[in-house]
């Protein structure tokens, strides 16, 4: 079984939700977690961490520096995942 | 084992690339109880991280520059352990405006937030720890060489130089409690901390180039084993020294 797009939204805006109160209503593909979503660096490497948990993938150091807005994170989730 | 029945103290784990986490994962593997520390925003993170560990580990909250938190040091720590064989200070912290722009440039307030966070913590930490510490302890910290000037470091690298003294200083004071205070100067790892310094990549270039032994910037493992051994039974009568952990950078000239 692979994750579907709208796996890695659903769970993705229930990370941001935990780890910083982001609306899940404000989780779409064009939102930039720096600006839109007011994730800095040290929230984000925690959003990482939670997301590595819970699709059961590794985000490099590497991988999350292009991983500027929601869509980029679902790709890259998408493309890497299995569920954990 | 060389840590069996140990109970250490282990600050500073944020991320799974912090140098103490693989101190905290070798320290479990080499026989110890451990207690973590998180402060502020980052607890979260460090609850997280904790959870990676070969044995899940309780996390404490401890912010160096709190006086209420060293006061309720050694009541929470209490709660887990009823006493502490070993401590790691991996704990150091720089604003932005005291790195990478020069030292003529940095107000007190940030250069003073360095020294807080860096320098001044070392010490009180012992002394927030010292009613848990029993004799034979090891108390261990992390630094970076800070006999020269390097590119970038700016306060960070004079907070290191008040560091290795303070170091010295608690190994005099602390001598009669039968505890030992010693630090690790690693060489450069990308970690979070790591990160805030400018040119970072400097450093990775000119270890790769001089170092005897090579260095990898991404393996903590070897920095981490000299924390283990100088919190073991096997250096009893070692105390105010730096270890460095450098693949030999600073042994040779060029
Ligand atoms: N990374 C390197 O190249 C390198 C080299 C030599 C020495 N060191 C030293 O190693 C130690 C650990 O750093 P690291 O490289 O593993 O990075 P890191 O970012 O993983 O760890 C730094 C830690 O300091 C903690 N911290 C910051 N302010 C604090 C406060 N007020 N109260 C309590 N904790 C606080 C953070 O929570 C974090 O866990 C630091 O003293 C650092 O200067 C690092």
């Amino acid at each position: 079984m692979t994750l579907t797009q709208t796996d890695v939204l659903t769970g993705l805006a229930e990370v941001l939700d935990e780890v910083s109160g982001v609306p899940a209503d404000k989780v779409v593909r064009e939102a930039t977690f720096e600006n839109d979503l007011e994730v800095d660096s040290l929230t984000m490497v925690e959003v990482v961490v939670a997301c590595e948990e819970r699709f059961g993938v590794r985000i490099p150091d590497e991988a999350l520096e292009n991983l500027r807005t929601v869509g980029d994170a679902i790709d890259y989730i998408a493309a890497a995942g299995v569920p954990a | 084992m060389l840590l069996e029945g140990k109970r250490l103290l282990i600050t500073g784990v944020l991320t799974d690339s912090s140098i103490a986490f693989s101190v905290a994962r070798l320290a479990q593997e080499q026989g110890a109880t451990i207690v973590l520390t998180g402060f502020g925003r980052s607890l979260s993170l460090t609850n997280r991280i904790a959870k990676r560990l070969p044995s899940s580990p309780p996390v404490i909250e401890l912010d160096v520059t709190s006086e209420e938190d060293l006061e309720l040091l050694p009541k929470r720590l209490r709660e887990h352990v009823d006493g502490v064989d070993g401590i790691l200070h991996a704990i150091g912290f720089a604003p932005a405006a005291a790195l990478g722009q020069g030292v003529l440039e940095t107000s007190w307030e940030d250069a003073g937030t360095a020294l807080h966070v860096s320098t001044w913590s070392y010490p009180a930490l012992a002394r927030a720890a010292l009613p848990l510490l029993a004799p034979g302890s090891s108390y261990v910290g992390l630094d970076f060489d800070a006999r020269v000037a390097w590119p970038a470091y700016d306060w960070m690298g004079v907070a290191k130089a008040g560091l290795e003294s303070a170091n010295r200083y608690l190994a005099r004071d602390l001598g009669a409690h039968g505890v030992r205070s010693n630090l690790v100067a690693a060489g450069p790892l990308k970690t979070m901390a790591a990160k805030a310094i400018p040119g970072f990549h400097q450093f990775e270039d000119a270890w790769a180039q001089r170092a005897p032994l090579g260095w990898d910037v991404n393996d903590p493992e070897p920095t981490a084993k000299a924390c283990v051994a100088l919190m073991s039974d096997w250096f009893p009568k070692t105390t105010g020294q730096i270890v460095y952990v450098d693949g030999g950078f600073s042994a040779v000239g060029v």
